[in-house]
């Protein structure tokens, strides 16, 4: 075989390697460039968002309307800022509430919109006024834990 | 009486010797191949004309094993995670199991039994054919001119083929999670992006491949060169390659992730 002929072959076969290479790396490890097609931002800010990721879903009566495209800790007042980026087909009332759900007993969290009677409609980089915080189960057993235990206490207390 | 009770102890120790010795003369066959590197890397052309050979010739045996052995994952990862209500967390299951493991073994694996025998049969033949030692009569270093291009060109084709084999399985993963089964194509991403380190998993990964590169095709040169000059020699050499190379990966693999994770 010729000696060009191999020399092309072995080219197109490091450029394979290395296009795997920047696909793990960018597609897979991280640092997508995110495709910004016909959606617009609103923001919510949550006192506990638990488990939610960048990138969750964010869905209105089940449906995928948007996701998840930065979290963050607002410095003044110490909320977490849940930037959300919506499909710009779908528009939501200014009393519009959002919460933080879980797929599951274990499954992925997502956040999840409920929408207003407002006939007004929420603009773009509006903010999403109704929130409530992420279930975390760590913290609804210990409240459980801690109403059992003072309940034993206090027929305790009856007793004697 | 005697006699008999010795006879096995010094079978024993005949066997560890053996082994030991083969340990020695492989490790200056490796030193010798690091020292005639500089010659065969100077004619860069002998390395890619062996890349061609091992490396571009095994990239579709890769490809299809890759593709299905993500689909199986994808399979099997699905049945498992969708009784725990985590279906979604198949993405993370994929591409960690192939980037940390799978990959790099399984492409080692096909690697040794692909290029590996292939390299060692060819080396073989040469020396059966006392084409080592026309080499040797007309002043040309064997181990330059035939050895080190062959362990360079599966040193540097092997993290490519663990990289393509990765990509390719993350591609069936999603090919059966996304498109057949019906899982969110944006939880995929999401749930493997979020649990998949850049350092941790994608370089440790192509690390290991470099080993596992080394190790094989080592072993495949140095069973050619060590090869018994006949044809029966030459068969044993190959089928020893792949053995050897298997238990090998694998025993290094268990070394390497004990250091690495």
């Amino acid at each position: 075989m010729k000696r060009s002929i191999i020399d092309l072959w072995v080219g197109i076969f490091v450029a394979i390697g290395l296009a795997s290479i920047a696909f793990l790396s960018l597609k897979v490890a991280n640092l997508t460039p995110q495709s910004a097609d016909k959606s617009y931002a609103l923001y919510a800010e949550f006192d506990n968002i638990g488990g939610l990721k960048v990138k969750a879903p964010v869905k209105a009566a089940g449906v995928l309307v948007g996701r998840v495209s930065s979290i963050e800790l607002d410095r003044k007042n110490y909320m977490a800022r849940v930037n959300l980026s919506i499909d710009s087909q779908y528009n939501f009332s200014q009393d519009t509430s959002a919460e933080i759900l879980t797929a599951g007993l274990l499954g992925e969290q997502y956040v999840g919109l409920v929408q207003g009677g407002d006939p007004e409609d929420l603009k773009p980089g509006g903010r999403i006024a109704l929130t409530s915080s992420a279930l975390v189960l760590e913290q609804l057993i210990g409240k459980f834990m801690t109403s059992f235990a003072e309940g034993g206490a206090a027929k305790d207390d009856k007793q004697p | 009486m005697f006699e008999t009770l010795l006879s096995p102890l010094r079978k024993l120790g005949h066997w560890v010797i053996e082994a030991i010795w083969r340990l020695g003369v492989i490790s200056r066959f490796f030193v010798a191949i690091l020292m005639n590197s500089g010659q065969s890397l100077l004619r860069f052309h002998l390395v890619i004309r062996e890349m061609y050979f091992s490396g571009v010739l095994s990239l579709i045996i890769i490809v299809v094993s890759g593709l299905f052995v993500g689909m199986v994952l994808g399979l099997q990862g699905y049945t498992t995670l969708v009784r725990f209500g985590s279906a979604d967390a198949l993405g993370a299951l994929v591409a960690l199991s192939l980037l940390r493991e799978l990959g790099p073994v399984l492409a080692a694996l096909l690697f040794a039994s692909r290029a590996g025998s292939a390299m060692t049969a060819e080396i073989g033949l040469m020396k059966a054919t006392e084409q080592l030692d026309a080499m040797s009569v007309m002043a040309v270093n064997p181990i330059a001119r035939v050895v080190a291009p062959r362990f360079w060109a599966g040193v540097l084709s092997m993290p490519i083929l663990a990289a393509l084999f990765n990509v390719m399985g993350i591609i069936g993963g999603y090919a059966v999670g996304v498109l057949m089964i019906g899982l969110d194509s944006g939880s995929y991403w999401s749930q493997m992006q979020a649990n998949v380190d850049l350092h941790v998993d994608v370089v440790n990964g192509l690390i290991k491949s470099l080993f596992f590169g080394m190790a094989v095709t080592l072993i495949a040169v140095y069973e050619g060169f060590d090869a018994t000059p006949t044809a029966a020699g030459v068969s044993a050499a190959t089928t020893r390659t792949v053995v050897t190379s298997a238990l090998v990966i694998l025993a290094l693999d268990f070394v390497l992730t004990a250091f690495m994770f």
